[in-house]
């Protein structure tokens, strides 16, 4: 029921949003919500810590630019193909990092994911520190002129919207459900009979393509693909988004993707503190806010339901 | 190519492993007693590098104090600080982590690793400073027969070996270290049998954090002082930590030199793959040892 309002909610809010705010503003907060979203099916409901999904993310927007830029091909192929790396890539060092476990999953994926940065700096075709710039929009289809902002808007939040609702039907499916019986007790689904390192290395793979989805997606919007993208700073700032919003939620990631972007936005004057209020947020949030604020919503609308059934 | 180059390069390298084997020697003893993964060793490295700098450099012209910190001096006061710094953090935050899920911990130094580097972007330059205090004593090249190498790098590797290997004898050879491996192993049943397992604890992440403190003061003369000088350093020395495998300080002193010397001779023979080649070796590791070398499986 919750989810069903929040839904509509957040239905209303994407159609309209540009008419109330920066259209590109908001694409980029949506591109940041499905990369939320990816990453907190692999944490939230997998219980995998991965700190290397810029590499997806950022990976992704290479490919995507490449293809856009200097192939020819359309928006739309240029962020299918840029997916598609980002599942080849996902199923790889999926493929490596299932066979550690806890900690060491985190540090491998963060290591791995540093390769794709040092390629993308000295790949020739990535534009070094430069990155890749005027990658063109182009039309979708043949005859929807992407250059114009709210056509282009529109594209996004469609991408958003079925990023969203596959990372749903995924939560809501048996599949999911093994996950989270993975996350909850390891040695039990083992016992169990499921498979884990294959379950593991589904929702890892799906993580990352989905990840892959956002940062093509980003890079046509804003014509450019950058290091940023797939810095480490980049796979911690998508950790703290799910973290700020509620890990393990399905509307969490979505808002604390537009909260920590706002943030970053509205503090981007202030340099090198918008770090420091960052980490501050984090400490506060791992110390004191865990569940998030979808999480501790969630959690008072059950404690009350209980102190009303008793 | 001649053998002058290879072997400089390899020093050069043993020169890197130096500070790889004392970071990924400090994450093995905090792992071995905490269960985290203390992310904040990079900007803790950081941190002594700039104690240093700014004890040498800056004293005067910010607080009016007209005292200068040098080289030796900063040997001693910045592992003490950031060690400091360690107990804090471990009293105040991580204390209260350790009965949640060990991945908190890693998100948790993070954040602090972004304030760290955040609030020293602000006051110095991202591209690097130089450190000034070098000592007489140790400018200048010795010649070791077949080379003439920097005297101050030669410092650095020996010194940094001598912390090491006695940090090793510390702990697998002392009767205050065999109480640490007792806490390691069994923390209830160390507790039980009257030792005071959460001090140990906290002097453990203090002791860690100091020796990325040291490492940072002994890397200043070497390197530029950047903010961002330990946040590179720490994703090579996580990947240095998955290969070796943190069972075992022993291990995680000599991977850290061997994947200094395989990234100084890559050097020599593939540049370009210079900045990779250890994840790489960590994939290989992955791929047939995943356990690591010296590690067992926890």
């Amino acid at each position: 029921m919750t989810n069903r309002i929040l839904f509509i909610v957040m239905l209303v809010a994407g159609l309209t949003a540009p008419f109330f705010a920066y259209p590109v503003f908001v694409m980029d907060l949506l591109c940041f919500a499905l990369f939320a979203c990816a990453f907190n099916l692999l944490l939230g409901y997998a219980g995998l810590l991965s700190f290397g999904h810029a590499a997806f993310f950022g990976g992704a927007a290479y490919i995507a630019g490449y293809v856009t830029k200097e192939w020819g091909f359309g928006p739309l192929i240029g962020i299918l193909t840029g997916t598609g790396f980002a599942l080849v890539l996902g199923t790889l060092f999926g493929y490596l990092a299932i066979r550690r476990q806890g900690i060491y999953f985190a540090m491998v994926t963060l290591a791995l994911a540093q390769i794709i940065y040092f390629l993308a700096l000295q790949m020739p075709f990535t534009g070094g520190e430069n990155g890749l710039q005027r990658i063109p929009r182009g039309d979708l289809f043949g005859f929807i002129d992407l250059n114009n902002d709210l056509a282009m808007y529109y594209f996004v939040f469609a991408i958003f919207l079925v990023g969203f609702g596959i990372i749903y039907r995924t939560i809501h499916s048996p599949f999911g459900e093994v996950l989270q019986a993975i996350r909850e007790n390891e040695s039990r689904a083992l016992s169990l009979g499921y498979d884990i390192d294959h379950f593991k290395l589904m929702a890892f793979v799906l993580s990352a393509t989905l990840a892959g989805m956002a940062g093509a997606a980003k890079a046509i919007i804003f014509q450019f693909a950058s290091l940023t993208s797939a810095h480490w700073q980049t796979s911690g700032e998508v950790i703290l988004m799910t973290l700020v919003g509620g890990l393990g939620t399905i509307f969490g990631p979505v808002l604390g993707a537009i909260t920590v972007g706002a943030l970053s936005h509205e503090l981007s004057s202030f340099g090198s503190w918008v770090q420091v209020i960052l980490g501050v947020i984090f400490v506060v949030c791992v110390m004191t806010f865990r569940r998030g604020i979808i999480g501790e919503f969630q959690h008072r609308l059950e404690r009350r339901k209980n102190q009303r059934e008793t | 190519m001649s053998i002058q180059v290879i072997m400089s390069q390899a020093l050069l390298g043993l020169n890197v492993g130096v500070f790889y084997a004392m970071l990924s020697l400090g994450l093995a003893v905090i792992f071995g007693l905490l269960n985290i993964i203390n992310f904040a060793h990079g900007a803790m490295y950081m941190l002594g590098a700039f104690i240093a700098l700014i004890g040498y450099s800056f004293l005067e012209q910010w607080f009016g104090i007209s005292l200068q910190i040098g080289f030796w001096a900063s040997l001693i006061v910045a592992p003490l600080l950031v060690g400091l710094l360690g107990v804090i953090i471990e009293r105040t935050m991580l204390k209260r982590l350790y009965d949640l899920d060990h991945i908190y911990g890693l998100l948790l130094t993070f954040g602090i690793t972004l304030i760290l580097q955040g609030l020293f972007a602000n006051y110095f330059n991202v591209s690097g400073t130089p450190y000034p205090g070098q000592p007489e004593v140790l400018s200048g090249v010795v010649n070791l027969g077949f080379m003439y190498f920097p005297t101050y790098r030669l410092f650095a590797i020996v010194f940094s070996l001598v912390v090491c290997f006695a940090t090793w004898f510390f702990i697998e050879h002392t009767k205050l270290g065999s109480r640490l491996r007792a806490g390691v192993e069994n923390p209830d049943l160390t507790q039980a049998f009257g030792l005071n397992v959460p001090l140990m604890v906290t002097l453990t992440f203090a002791f860690g954090a100091g020796l990325a403190g040291l490492a940072g003061v002994l890397a200043a003369p070497i390197y530029s002082v950047s903010p961002l000088m330990g946040a590179d350093l720490i994703i090579v020395v996580f990947a240095v930590v998955v290969i070796g495998g943190m069972g075992s300080i022993m291990g995680a002193i000599l991977s850290g030199l061997a994947l200094g010397l395989v990234e100084g001779l890559t050097k020599v023979f593939y540049p370009p793959a210079a900045n990779t080649v250890i994840f790489f070796l960590m994939v290989l590791v992955l791929l047939f040892r995943p356990a690591g070398l010296f590690g067992k499986e926890k």
